[in-house]
């Protein structure tokens, strides 16, 4: 039997422990000669007036200059006229090209990428998905999405590899461009929007440039990666083959990063399909509008019949991606590599041709399941059954009162009566623990511009709502991930459970949420938990399967119980995967709990919703800054090692 | 050899550039949705703002504009202030219910003169504080603003603190509602919903279980048919009461709700914006739209062919 052990898990910690205490030695050190001073300068309590310095004022005239100027000066006549003009026309040819497709072609050319790219079962599978959109009366918004979509990501995938190319080959351009990546990855969708809209008014060219923003630095980091990851050996034959430089990058280097930049691919893929709802609020049209709307008249069976195709879309793509990224590398059975495509091909013709020939090219209207009613029914049953009074447990109004008076409150009164300095210490030390002097400073500078803006007490707010969401996302979510680890059959039912509430948009469960849990925070937090489970779940589960077999059964061996199994060996040895799902669990639910200010989570969330809905710059985007630091705080005090390449989204 | 390549690609590159813009000038607030008339038909876009009322306007105008006058409409759901933005730009071609916005009126149909008025849409909406029927008939007195700070712990939350709660909802909407709970000197906390889905849902949830709960609403709207509320009298409004938004003290006032076109269209939009321009109905007859589509589900076409083919005679006076 082989003897290999779990390494030595006490030495780690000793070495760990000197400098940590170091560390702390040193804040406690400067709290001791900084903390009276402060307090003697500016006061306790929450951030000083003195400190504050207001922005509004020159934010409002730039966003009257901007409203003013918009069609007659040359920057917006010559330069983001033709950028917004670029889009429309893009947008309206893969559109014109869709709808002149007809259902039955459009549907048939899925179903033959995937084939070419994927295999047969996905083949059936994006063909089943595609005919599910029309069948709930949704061919036309899919369309639009579609449409969108395919030019957002085309550009974000260009925009994304070129800064990739020039990351992964130069070295100040990559230090240069990393932290600007990192950032742009934990922001919230939410706070994007409304400079965008400003600039480029309400319409599809706003919301096809709000996602590349979003869905670009994914693919950037990924083809950095990749490129920087392209084995030495490899490069350094054929630079001995005399190879030019291009040659080098043609031949070896992008080749070598496939995997990355198809990973690349598939990341900005869903971060753009979840942009795609958000970006409904700017009038990006298709199915988000669909679900946007069915939301101002209470609709929730209208908002799932707009949300299901999303859902499919987002794993058809997925998984579709995913496969083509998998089979990369394996042996392609050599010969006639064209023949697939070629006829895969000419059948895409055929059937659209036949398809136009004995429909039109709309989907038609005697083919539509309405499943709003239906599901409406359910909605109403439950919420009505569950709202309150129920035995023993009382309802979930209650608990939503409760969960707020005892936990949220709480939570927030201690965080706004803390000093402010002590905030920021607190804030410095587990970054400095876990990571460098840079890493903290990062974090407390980013506390300390939400100061000076003057947000101090709404940032808390939202805050000590993420704190709570998060306790209970990572209590629920390393539970299910253990049960999950452990038992594969719960794992086959929870892996659909997962992608559903991955990518469906969150948009459509406000509305029950509110119906469960009244307006406030508490409906927001449960959103947010709903949001961040599944990434939390996955994480948790695949990081307790990769620990070392060997480790297991040499503890199995000495007797050790499940439960003892579980405790001292997986878990320890899961340590990097729980702590990425701490992470991944933070930047999630940040995104959600701002998307809660449409259901009265008040604090920074309600100022980005009022900032979008009254035109207002000033408190849109002060709010939308705050934000930023609120999630660059959070992440650097969550995130230990170098930073992974992928985001759950 | 290089070099040549290098300006052929950058001569390609420009070429295609010009080919897609056209040349010189592009000016952006000139653009249209690239979803708009595949067909090649005569269009209009209409505003959709997030309220039921509205969505009612808007089914019954595009369903008229679409069957009477063959023309093909796209709709857009833009929040009340970025929809003056995007109708002066011709994102939209008309807003059909407006409930006032004199920053926005002066700045545009004053100013900039890119938003002409469209005339009356006939109903008068009004904005105020509610209770439901069931608690005025409990607490009769409760319908006086002065008897407010007597039942605050009536109305107490878990958001509102040791206060009562005045519920608010969209942040889009106008509202005075926190300068006037300090004026009047009330023991109340504004709770902003945040959107008027998110209110709606909840009084819906408070008005099962019978419970107390004051509002932010606004007349003519369909959940009063759900839900039925009274409304508690503030301090009478006055002309320019509310000028000063810190020192409100008064109540919302009627305000007969308006149509504003973008002034492009208004010149040249032909038989739809002639039609546009006549669009006139009652609060009645909004309702009975907005009550379908709200609470029967129907989706607003429907809803909008079911009110036409009853109608006839009222719809009838403003085809051009």
């Amino acid at each position: 039997m082989a003897t290999v052990t779990a390494p030595a898990p006490r030495t780690v910690p000793g070495l760990l422990k000197r400098p940590a205490v170091r560390k702390l030695a040193v804040l406690a050190l400067l709290t001791a000669v900084l903390a009276p001073l402060a307090e003697a300068r500016w006061g306790g309590g929450a951030w000083p007036h003195a400190l504050t310095v207001d922005v509004t004022a020159p934010l409002t005239r730039v966003s009257d200059w901007i409203i003013d100027n918009r069609d007659s000066h040359p920057l917006f006549l010559y330069v983001l006229g033709h950028l917004s003009n670029a889009v429309i026309v893009c947008v309206r040819a893969v559109y014109l090209f869709l709808f002149a497709a007809g259902w039955a072609g459009v549907t048939a050319l899925a179903a033959a990428v995937a084939w070419c790219v994927a295999g047969a079962r996905l083949a059936a599978g994006t063909a089943v998905a595609l005919l599910a959109c029309g069948a709930l009366g949704m061919w036309v918004p899919t369309m639009q999405t579609l449409a969108l979509m395919v030019v957002a990501v085309l550009a974000s995938v260009a925009v994304g590899a070129l800064l990739g190319l020039a990351a992964g080959l130069s070295d100040r351009m990559d230090r240069a461009l990393r932290p600007v990546l990192d950032t742009m990855q934990i922001l919230p969708a939410f706070a994007y929007l409304l400079p965008v809209v400003l600039v480029f008014g309400i319409g599809v060219p706003a919301a096809v440039l709000a996602t590349v923003v979003y869905a670009a630095p994914p693919m950037a980091r990924l083809t950095a990666l990749g490129l920087r990851g392209a084995d030495p050996e490899v490069l350094e034959a054929v630079e001995s083959l005399g190879a030019t430089a291009r040659q080098r990058l043609l031949t070896a280097r992008i080749p070598l990063a496939r995997k990355e930049l198809l990973l690349g691919l598939n990341q900005a893929i869903m971060m753009a399909l979840s942009m795609a709802v958000i970006a409904s609020v700017i009038g990006a049209g298709g199915l988000g509008d669909r679900v946007y709307q069915a939301l101002a008249s209470v609709d929730v069976g209208a908002a799932l019949a707009a949300g299901i195709p999303i859902v499919l879309l987002a794993v058809v793509l997925d998984r579709v991606t995913g496969a083509a990224g998998d089979r990369i590398g394996q042996q392609r059975e050599g010969g006639r590599l064209w023949l697939r495509p070629a006829a895969a091909l000419a059948a895409v013709v055929v059937v659209a041709l036949a398809a136009r020939l004995a429909g039109g090219p709309d989907w038609p209207t005697g083919w539509t399941v309405s499943i709003a009613e239906p599901v409406n029914r359910a909605v109403d049953w439950m919420t009505g059954h569950l709202y309150s009074g129920v035995p023993y447990i009382g309802g979930t109004a209650d608990w939503a009162g409760h969960f707020t008076t005892w936990v949220l409150d709480p939570v927030r009164s201690a965080l706004l009566w803390l000093p402010w300095w002590s905030v920021l210490l607190i804030v410095a030390a587990p970054a400095w623990l876990i990571g460098t002097w840079r890493t903290a400073l990062t974090a407390t500078g980013a506390m300390a511009v939400i100061g000076v803006l003057g947000v101090w007490q709404p940032s808390l707010d939202t805050l000590s709502q993420v704190l709570a969401a998060v306790a209970v996302t990572l209590v629920l979510g390393l539970a299910a991930g253990i049960a999950a680890a452990r038992s594969d059959r719960f794992a086959r039912v929870l892996r659909p459970v997962l992608d559903v509430f991955q990518t469906m948009p969150q948009f459509v469960y406000l509305i029950p949420v509110v119906a469960l849990f009244g307006v406030g925070r508490a409906p927001a937090v449960a959103a947010a938990v709903v949001y961040a489970l599944p990434a939390v779940v996955r994480i948790t589960a695949q990081g307790l399967r990769q620990v070392d077999p060997a480790a297991l059964e040499s503890a199995r061996s000495l007797g050790a119980t499940s439960g003892q199994q579980l405790r001292q060996v997986q878990l320890p040895l899961a340590r990097p995967a729980l702590l990425l799902a701490v992470n991944q669990g933070v930047v999630l639910v940040l995104a959600v709990v701002i998307i809660g200010g449409l259901v009265g989570s008040g604090a920074l969330g309600y100022q980005v919703v009022y900032g979008l809905a009254q035109g207002d710059l000033a408190t849109g985007l002060i709010a939308g800054v705050a934000i930023v630091c609120l999630g660059l705080m959070l992440d650097r005090v969550t995130q230990p090692t170098a930073r992974r390449a992928t985001k759950g989204a | 050899m290089r070099t040549t390549r290098r300006r052929a690609l950058i001569a390609g590159a420009a070429a295609l550039c010009t080919l897609l813009t056209g040349c010189g000038a592009a000016d952006m607030t000139k653009q249209t949705s690239p979803f708009a008339a595949v067909k090649g038909a005569r269009t209009v876009t209409l505003s959709v703002q997030s309220w039921v009322g509205a969505q009612a306007n808007v089914a019954v105008a595009q369903y008229l504009l679409e069957h009477e006058l063959g023309y093909r409409v796209d709709t857009v759901q833009v929040d009340e202030v970025p929809a003056w933005d995007a109708l002066s730009q011709g994102r939209v071609d008309a807003i059909l219910e407006d409930w006032g916005h004199p920053d926005q009126e002066k700045r545009y149909v004053d100013d900039k003169k890119t938003i002409v008025r469209g005339g009356d849409l006939g109903v008068t909406g009004h904005i105020g504080w509610f209770v439901p029927t069931y608690l005025a008939k409990q607490h009769p007195d409760i319908t006086d603003w002065r008897n407010l700070n007597s039942y605050a712990s009536l109305f107490r939350t878990a958001e509102s603190g040791g206060k009562g709660q005045l519920m608010d909802g969209s942040p889009s909407y106008v509202t005075n509602d926190k300068a006037l709970v300090k004026n009047l000197g009330l023991n109340y906390q504004v709770v902003f919903a945040g959107s008027e889905a998110a209110q709606i849902a909840q009084i819906k949830q408070f008005a099962k279980e019978k419970k107390p709960f004051l509002t932010y609403w606004y007349a003519p709207q369909w959940l009063f048919e759900k839900v039925p509320m009274t409304e508690v009298k503030l301090p009478p409004y006055t002309e320019g009461c509310d000028a000063d938004p810190v020192k409100v003290a008064c109540s919302y006032p009627y305000t007969p709700l308006q149509k504003y076109l973008n002034a492009r269209f208004a010149a040249s939009g032909g038989d739809a914006a002639a039609f546009l321009k006549k669009f006139r109905w009652t609060t009645e007859d909004q309702n009975e739209v907005a009550l379908m589509i709200a609470d029967q589900k129907l989706t607003p076409a429907e809803a909008a062919k079911k009110w036409v083919e009853g109608h006839r005679s009222v719809w009838k006076e403003w085809l051009p």
